[in-house]
């Protein structure tokens, strides 16, 4: 198994990050709240997978913590709030989306594209095992920007935020073996506190303006 | 060229095809029924069918042309063919030479012409209509299925389907992450292609959002039995295709006769869990609104294209 392991582990680490990416497309294509949620964990725990291997492949010790701090965080403790804020507000209705999918889709392959091609000389540099993998993350992290974009409901702004992050933390292990643990720990304690906090503005949206709707807030004025 | 060995091996697969291929979708029916809670009619349901729609007459409407009564056998044709070029037990088969990735989706839309032209032939209106979901379905799921195989032609250097399987399968075990792209492309479009539920229920003949049984409604007898036996070699022809290009493992390589005999219990095994698989996805899914399939098929195609674009930016 670990000599298996040590063969294709590169192949692997692709693999988890080709996986990423297709579950990102997969968000930008859900429409279902509860559905997008799920997701989010699975590319969490792609993450994690990854993160892993990447830290058997390095001898980096310290990356186990990161993949652990992944693994709880972001697979088990922030979907696991999602669900019951979605539950206390009570939105279980479909995500609709201001573009139609398809469009949204073609956006996102030219965006692929792009940060593929952006990376290109980055990842020449970079001599670590998983030089591709820095292509994945910049495109992850765009069409997590991209989601954010073209949902006009305020959960699902926060899981293309959350998942904005699972492209920087992938970028972070494939480039550079992981940032600092005080950083990773910094990191992971501000996203926390930013779904909190997230999670109290939307109970304040939804009694302002009876819908979790960003686009009211374009309204705010003072008069 | 063509050895003996190599002859038998085609013989053996087209054979093996045309009478396993009911059992297959018997093996799909009987799944469902255990998933959910029924007994089930047993995986030899349809042979019985065939049988006694081959023992029955044929009913034609008057205005029926040629072009009715032929359609079945064409369409049986071309899967049939289709089937011998998809290489399952061995690669190496003579058909190869003559029809590559391309000729066989080339194939398989000859069949879909042939069966949506005869469902317009009678002029009622659940034929053109079930002809014209299907040419819709077809038009959108055909780039994606080609971009498939593409993908899989990018790793092998051929677009030989012979080719593509050896490379695949004599390989020292490599992750292809593109080949993960295709397959969740791959089986969307099958689901499509094969009336499957996310885009059409294959058991229903009630429903206003029919596709292929809408089509056929006006086939009886041994048409409607062609028919029939021709859409479960589809669903061959794509599980065999997908375990062709996604878990090529255990196929005979060359001509020798022990591992043909060695790869059919391999590629039953493989048919049954594949047939599973596609039974607990039906199970899992709802059908779709039809106007949903475009959007179901568009994701299809990006998901192939990426797959592809994975392959020749990452992998190179």
């Amino acid at each position: 198994m670990l000599h298996f392991l040590s063969l294709h582990a590169a192949e692997l680490i692709n693999l988890c990050a080709s996986l990423i990416l297709l579950i990102a497309f997969a968000m930008l294509a859900q429409r279902k709240i509860l559905a997008l949620i799920n997701l989010f964990a699975a590319q969490g725990l792609m993450l994690c997978v990854s993160t892993v291997l990447v830290a058997f492949v390095s001898g980096q010790a310290h990356l186990y913590w990161s993949a652990l701090l992944t693994l709880v965080l972001k697979v088990l403790l922030l979907p696991w709030i999602l669900h019951r804020l979605i539950r206390k507000l009570n939105v279980k209705w479909d995500v609709e989306t201001l573009f139609n999918v398809s469009t949204t889709m073609i956006v996102g392959i030219v965006l692929v594209i792009l940060a593929f091609n952006l990376v290109q000389p980055v990842s020449q540099l970079a001599g670590a095992v998983t030089k591709s993998t820095l292509g994945i993350a910049l495109a992850s992290v765009l069409l997590a920007f991209l989601m954010m974009i073209t949902r006009s409901k305020a959960v699902p702004q926060v899981v293309g935020f959350l998942a904005m992050e699972n492209g920087l933390v992938l970028a972070a292990t494939g480039a550079t073996h992981g940032m600092p643990m005080v950083i990773e720990f910094g990191i992971a304690l501000d996203v926390l506190v930013g779904v909190l906090i997230l999670g109290v503005f939307f109970f304040q949206i939804r009694e302002r303006f009876d819908s979790l709707d960003t686009r009211h807030l374009e309204k705010l004025k003072e008069t | 060229m063509t050895s003996a060995a190599g002859l038998a091996a085609q013989f053996a697969e087209l054979i093996l095809a045309v009478l396993l291929a009911p059992m297959l979708t018997g093996w799909v029916n009987q799944c469902r029924a255990w998933l959910q809670n029924r007994s089930g009619p047993g995986v030899l349901q349809p042979y019985r069918m065939l049988l006694k729609l081959f023992r029955k007459e044929v009913v034609l409407a008057h205005n029926a042309s040629p072009l009715f009564r032929i359609a079945p056998y064409v369409i049986f044709a071309c899967l049939a063919l289709s089937a011998a070029i998809v290489p399952t037990l061995s690669t190496d088969l003579p058909l190869n030479a003559a029809a590559d990735a391309i000729a066989l989706v080339g194939l398989l839309a000859l069949a879909r012409m042939f069966i949506s032209l005869a469902g317009m032939d009678v002029g009622t209106a659940f034929g053109s209509l079930g002809a014209r979901r299907e040419m819709m379905v077809g038009f959108l799921a055909e780039p994606a299925l080609l971009m498939v195989l593409f993908t899989a032609s990018l790793i092998s250097h051929s677009t030989s389907l012979a080719t593509i399987v050896g490379t695949l399968a004599k390989n020292e075990f490599v992750i292809y992450p593109s080949l993960a792209f295709a397959g969740v492309a791959f089986t969307m479009v099958s689901l499509a292609e094969n009336a499957r539920i996310p885009v059409d229920n294959p058991a229903t003949h009630l429903e206003l959002t029919m596709i292929h049984e809408a089509m056929v409604l006006e086939y009886s007898g041994r048409h409607l039995a062609m028919i029939e036996w021709a859409a479960s070699l589809k669903l061959f022809v794509y599980s065999c295709m997908g375990l062709a290009l996604f878990v090529p493992f255990g196929i005979a390589e060359g001509g020798d006769s022990a591992g043909i005999l060695l790869a059919l219990p391999v590629l039953a095994a493989k048919l049954a869990v594949g047939g599973a698989l596609l039974a607990l996805i039906e199970t899992l899914s709802a059908k779709m609104r039809i106007f949903r399939a475009p959007e179901f098929l568009g994701i299809a195609f990006l998901v192939a294209v990426l797959a592809m674009l994975v392959r020749v930016l990452l992998e190179s």
